[in-house]
């Protein structure tokens, strides 16, 4: 039986039922859809976390709060709460060599006001080392030194957006802003160093560590850690060093009761990754139902048509179609019926993947459009696959159906 | 003509059970066929004829006996192998005429030359002069739908002869055609067996059987008459008499 013959019949057999058509191909193109869509927005959000990261730096060494068992994320990368790491802990390790400049990170996300001017912003307490562990510099005046942060200073340096915002293009040093009710002088503001990553370090306002913890926050460790080293060479040594410190300042004996946990850029890349991964793993199980739900709904009509076209069955028996020939054509059909959906569906999803891309891209982050061949192929793999294993059941009964019954069928 | 027949059946018989109640459509069938034969079934429904010609032409398998068709034992024969003698031997015309919707003339003939395997090339020249042969040039585009149904009855008659099939089997074929129509088949009827075709025609209207060389008649699930036809009796009579 010719291909494309049978495929001319089987589309011309779905556009006499057009609703219907349209409703048994849905579940095809929504799940379709989702997977071109998840692929895309997945590949995009993880090339925004790798080059925010990468953006950072390769020397760093992270130190978060909480211990990790292996292969697993810390606990603090879910956002839970963890106080055993201190700020004497980040400041001990300086005396690693090596190292050349640590800070820890307290944040809240709270309002900034100047006059009748409101901003939300994560509101960071650093330390004074903090423009050089992440290579930030300044635009104007100056970032806060140690007698600031020893003497609880309520001095605040403005990222380049935030200072945009709240000042325009006037001058904020020596100004007064309000964080939390209670009154920062702005002794300095960024240069603008560009929205890479989730959080738009632009955005930030800086303030003294101690300050951000006894008057903002109330509290006295800190949510990470960073250690600059100056050498990519030297990452591992240091990075066992650090874990002997803290082990011995915390007095822990055994690896397994780590109530911290250390991990270079390059570890925290891979387990940002495992997290996007894992994600993506989710949302792709739920496209695929979307799929085995569309599948059923094909299985479905095949088997409708199967009935419905009985008398046609039998007269193609009658004139020498063999039980391969009636297997095939109804496959065909239903490969037919769902290739056309996974068209639908491909189409939509990359257009939607665009609307995403170009959305964020507009919002200023470096958020690239990735419709990858692979998904496509993957997707035109799935939708045959579909299409032969809930095409089957109904194309078997049709080829077996025997040929005076099917042609008696009225 | 001393030759073997091109078909025949011994004690065929075919049962339905629809639960526990069995009905004995045919109750022990004999029966032979000769290349080049014109043989019109007759019987009123229920006789039997219908279950007779499904047989004959393997679209249905009969409970009990023998069937040789061209010398082969055709009860063993698997559905594949059936398949394919319906497709090379066999040409079928229906009384609902039974082309296919949504599909043009030429492609309903050339359905048969698909299943067979023909190059698509010399399917579609032996499509149109099948249609041509059977008047209907003008008409090799049109759907079932935009044909009358005469006309529709002459794409099947295409349709069934376009494999050069040994027998020919038409069951009521003019049962739903007009009386101009009914001539105008049964003319391409004559003219097929004028060439040589051998056919088999199942009907309960005279006019129809007038045409046939031999008349079989039926009744409750039995032959109980099998002659050659009046007119022909009178044409054979000629010609013996020459």
């Amino acid at each position: 039986m010719n291909i494309l013959l049978t495929i001319r019949l089987a589309i011309k057999g779905l556009l006499a039922n057009k609703i219907r058509a349209f409703l048994t191909i849905l579940g095809i193109i929504i799940g379709v859809a989702g997977i071109i869509l998840i692929v895309s927005v997945g590949n995009g959000a993880e090339s925004l976390i790798v080059n925010q990261i990468k953006s950072v730096g390769s020397n760093l060494i992270g130190i978060l709060p909480g211990g990790r068992e292996e292969g697993e994320p810390p606990a603090a990368a879910f956002g839970i709460i963890i106080t055993t790491l201190k700020e004497d802990d980040i400041k001990a390790l300086k005396e690693i060599p090596h190292v050349t400049a640590v800070t820890g990170y307290a944040k809240s996300v709270t309002q900034v006001l100047f006059r009748n001017k409101k901003v939300e912003s994560t509101v960071t307490g650093t330390t004074s080392e903090y423009p050089e562990v992440e290579d930030a510099k300044l635009a104007n005046g100056r970032y806060f030194n140690d007698l600031d942060e020893n003497s609880v200073a309520k001095v605040a340096i403005l990222g380049s957006k935030i200072k945009q915002d709240l000042f325009d293009d006037t001058n904020p040093v020596g100004e007064n802003i309000k964080i939390k009710n209670e009154t920062f002088k702005v002794i300095g503001y960024m240069e603008e160093r560009g929205a890479s990553g989730f959080s738009n370090n632009d955005s930030l306002v800086f303030i003294p560590l101690k300050t951000m913890q006894k008057i903002i926050l109330g509290t006295n460790h800190v949510s990470m850690g960073r250690v600059k080293v100056d050498d990519a060479s030297h990452m591992d040594e240091t990075v066992d060093t650090v874990i002997r410190i803290l082990r011995t300042r915390h007095g822990i004996d055994n690896p397994k009761d780590d109530d911290f946990t250390v991990a270079s850029q390059e570890q925290g890349l891979q387990i940002l990754t495992s997290v996007t991964g894992s994600i993506k793993i989710l949302l792709t199980a739920i496209a695929a139902i979307a799929l085995i739900v569309g599948g059923i709904g094909i299985m479905n009509v095949m088997f409708i048509a199967v009935t419905e076209r009985t008398h046609e069955i039998g007269l193609r028996k009658a004139i020498g179609a063999k039980q391969k020939d009636i297997l095939r054509q109804f496959l065909i059909e239903a490969i037919s019926i769902t290739s056309l959906g996974g068209i639908i569906g491909i189409l939509i999803g990359t257009v939607i993947s665009a609307l995403i891309a170009f959305v964020i891209q507009t919002l200023g982050y470096k958020w690239d459009l990735i419709v990858t061949p692979d998904s496509i192929i993957i997707a035109a793999g799935v939708i045959v696959g579909i299409g032969i294993v809930f095409g089957y059941a109904p194309a078997k009964k049709a080829s077996l159906l025997s040929p005076i019954n099917a042609l008696r069928y009225e | 003509m001393n030759k073997d027949p091109l078909l025949v059946i011994k004690d065929i018989t075919k049962d339905y059970s629809t639960g526990s109640v069995v009905t004995s459509a045919l109750k022990g069938v004999n029966f032979e066929v000769y290349d080049g034969d014109f043989i019109a079934i007759m019987g009123h429904s229920g006789s039997g004829k219908s279950t007779m010609l499904h047989i004959i032409g393997f679209l249905d398998t009969p409970t009990s006996g023998t069937y040789l068709f061209d010398g082969i034992d055709t009860t063993k024969l698997t559905e594949d192998d059936l398949a394919d003698i319906r497709n090379k031997k066999l040409g079928f015309v229906f009384q609902a005429y039974n082309l296919l919707p949504r599909t043009s003339a030429l492609d309903n003939v050339r359905m048969p030359m698909i299943y067979a395997g023909v190059d698509e090339k010399i399917q579609f020249e032996k499509a149109t002069k099948a249609l041509e042969a059977v008047g209907l040039s003008h008409r090799m585009k049109n759907h079932p739908n935009e044909l009358s149904g005469g006309e529709q009855q002459r794409v099947a008659i295409a349709r069934a002869l376009i494999n050069n099939p040994r027998l020919i089997l038409a069951d009521e074929p003019t049962g739903n055609l007009d009386s101009k129509s009914t001539e105008e088949i049964m003319g391409i009827f004559d003219e097929l067996h004028r060439k040589g075709h051998t056919i088999i025609i199942v009907t309960h209207e005279d006019n129809v059987s007038d045409h046939a060389e031999q008349i079989v008649k039926m009744k409750d699930g039995l032959v109980f008459q099998h002659h050659i036809s009046e007119k022909h009796e009178h044409i054979a009579h000629n010609k013996a008499g020459n």
